[in-house]
C-alpha cells in the first residue's frame, strides 16, 4: 500500500510526518535542527529518500542539508552561494539603487531526472544550481543580469526568489518567480530567461502593467500540461494557458483574492485551491474563518471548502509554500498555518483533519507518494 | 591548544558538547582559531563569517579575556593566555536581532 511523507518547515525546525494511505494516523518525528528556520524541504522524485532542506538562522546565515535516508539523518552540504561576476544593484524599497546581498535558500526544486541535481531560489533573487547533491552551487546568472534586475524591488518577505518550476516535458524550460519581480521562463535551461507578466495588473506599482514589478506570491502547475499555469499574485488569481506569455484574472468569485498559496489537484488539472486572506494589511482570513477555496473550472468559480476547519476565531496565515497535494488515487491536499497547524483533505478537500495543531509557524509544506 | 567556546545552535549543527579544544599553527590569532575550526568542522563554514569576505556575521561576538575583540583586526595576535589555552575564546550569539521576514 502506497504511503506518504509530508516535509514540514517551520520557525524552530523540521518536522517529517509519515501516514499509509488514509492518512488518518501520523507519526511525527522531530523537531530536526531545533530552533533554526527551515524555509523549505523537497525530495527527489528519481530518489524519493534523497531530500534537500534549507536551514537558516538570522544569527548564522544559510545552511543547507541533505537527508538520504527520508529525513532520519541528515548531512550539512555546501552553503556557500556566490553571485557570478559584478552582483550589481537592485531596487530598494525606496527607490533607491541597492546590491545584492545574499541572505537565505527559500525553495529547493530538485531534478526530475537527476538525484544529484537541484536548484535553489535565493534571497536576494537569483537562482542557483548543483550537480553534485549539493556540495557546490553555482548561479545561473542569466537570470539576474537578463536586463531588469535593476528595476526588481522586495517584497515585504524580502527579494525572494521563491517558486521554481520544471517543465516535465522540456528539460529545458523552467518558470520562477520572485517578490516582487514577477514571473520569469527559461527555454534554454537557464542560459537567457524572459519576463511573463503580460496581463498581470499591480495597482500598487507606478505603472500596474509593467514588465517587471509584480509582487507574484506563487505559481502552479499541472504536470500533464506545462504549459498551463495558476498564480497567485499579491492580489488576484491570474491563469495563463500559453506558458506564462499572457495572463488572465480568474479570481471570479473569490470573497477577496488576495493570498498566498495556490495548488493544482493531482489529477485533475482544473482543479485548484487557494487560502483567500483578507488583505496585505492583514494577513489572516476574513471573518477569522479558515477557509479553502476550490474552483474546478480552472478559475472563476470557486466553492468555499470548510468542513473541518475553524469557522471562528481563527486569525493565521498560510505562507506561500505551504500548501502540497499528493498523487494517492483519492487525491490528499495539505496546508500548514502560521499558527503551526498541518491539515490534511484526503478527499481533494471535501473535508479537513488536523496532522499536529501545536507546532511552530509553518513555512512549508511539500508531500511525498511513496510506494 | 586553544579552547574555543561556540554558540548552542552551533555546537548542534557540529554534533559537539561543550568546549572545541584546536591545535592552531603558527600566530594564534581570532582568524587562524576560525581557520582550525573550520578545517576541523566544514559545516561550519559561513556560519561565523562570510564565504568571501570573511567578515564576523553581524550578530556574533569574539570575547576575549572579557574584551569584546569583534572590531579588532581578525590576524591580531591573542593574549597568551588563550594561546595557551587558560582561556578561552568566546564566540557569542547577539541578544538581538535574527528576525527573518516571511511575508506574513
Amino acid at each position: 500500500m502506497s504511503k506518504v511523507r509530508l516535509l514540514v518547515g517551520t520557525r524552530k525546525g523540521a518536522f517529517v510526518m509519515t501516514a499509509d494511505g488514509k492518512r488518518d494516523k501520523w507519526e511525527i518525528s522531530g523537531p530536526h535542527f531545533a530552533g533554526w528556520e527551515i524555509y523549505h524541504m523537497k525530495g527527489s522524485k528519481v530518489n524519493p529518500n534523497r531530500i534537500y532542506g534549507s536551514q537558516t538562522s538570522g544569527w548564522f546565515g544559510q545552511v543547507m542539508q541533505r537527508s538520504d535516508d527520508g529525513g532520519k539523518t541528515w548531512e550539512a552540504i555546501g552553503n556557500k552561494f556566490a553571485y557570478e561576476g559584478e552582483a550589481g544593484t537592485h531596487q530598494w524599497y525606496d527607490g533607491t539603487p541597492h546590491p545584492w546581498e545574499f541572505k537565505r535558500v527559500w525553495h529547493l526544486e530538485p531534478s526530475l531526472t537527476e538525484a544529484d541535481t537541484v536548484l535553489a531560489g535565493a534571497e536576494d533573487a537569483a537562482l542557483f544550481k548543483s550537480t553534485d547533491g549539493g556540495q557546490n552551487w553555482v548561479e545561473l546568472s542569466g537570470l539576474r543580469k537578463h536586463g531588469t534586475g535593476p528595476k526588481w524591488q522586495p517584497g515585504a518577505g524580502g527579494m525572494c526568489l521563491h517558486t521554481v518550476i520544471l517543465d516535465p516535458k522540456d528539460p529545458e524550460r523552467i518558470y520562477i518567480a520572485i517578490s516582487a519581480a514577477g514571473a520569469f521562463r527559461t527555454d534554454d535551461g537557464g542560459k537567457t530567461w524572459k519576463p511573463i507578466n503580460k496581463g498581470l495588473h499591480s495597482q500598487y506599482i507606478p505603472d500596474p502593467n509593467a514588465e517587471v514589478g509584480h509582487c507574484v506570491h506563487h505559481i502552479a502547475m499541472h504536470e500533464s500540461r506545462p504549459g498551463v499555469l495558476f498564480m497567485q499574485k499579491h492580489w488576484d488569481v491570474m491563469r495563463s494557458d500559453d506558458a506564462g506569455d499572457n495572463w488572465t484574472e480568474v479570481s471570479g468569485n473569490l470573497p477577496t483574492d488576495f493570498g498566498f498559496v495556490i495548488d493544482v489537484h493531482a489529477h485533475e488539472p482544473e482543479t485548484l485551491y487557494v487560502v483567500p486572506i483578507k488583505s496585505d494589511s492583514e494577513h489572516f482570513p476574513m471573518e477569522g474563518a479558515l477557509r479553502v477555496y476550490r474552483s474546478k473550472t480552472g478559475g472563476n468559480e470557486w466553492e468555499a471548502l470548510t468542513k473541518g476547519l475553524p469557522q471562528k476565531d481563527c486569525y493565521v496565515n498560510v505562507l506561500r509554500d505551504a500548501m502540497a497535494v499528493d498523487r494517492m488515487d483519492e487525491c490528499g491536499v495539505y496546508f500548514g498555518t502560521t499558527g503551526g497547524q498541518v491539515y490534511v483533505s484526503s478527499d481533494g478537500g471535501d473535508s479537513w483533519k488536523t496532522v499536529a495543531e501545536h507546532l511552530p509557524a509553518v513555512l512549508s509544506v511539500e508531500v511525498q507518494t511513496l510506494s | 591548544m586553544v579552547r574555543v567556546e561556540i554558540p548552542y545552535h552551533l555546537r548542534t549543527l557540529a554534533g559537539v558538547r561543550g568546549e572545541i579544544t584546536l591545535d592552531v599553527a603558527g600566530v594564534v590569532s581570532v582568524k587562524s582559531v576560525l581557520d582550525a575550526l573550520e578545517a576541523r568542522y566544514p559545516m561550519l563554514e559561513g556560519t561565523i563569517r562570510d564565504h568571501g569576505t570573511l567578515q564576523r556575521r553581524a550578530f556574533l561576538r569574539f570575547f576575549v579575556c572579557e574584551e569584546d575583540w569583534s572590531h579588532e583586526p581578525t590576524d591580531k595576535p591573542l593574549p597568551e593566555v588563550i594561546a595557551a589555552g587558560k582561556e578561552p575564546l568566546l564566540i557569542i550569539g547577539a541578544i538581538a536581532g535574527g528576525c527573518s521576514p516571511h511575508g506574513d
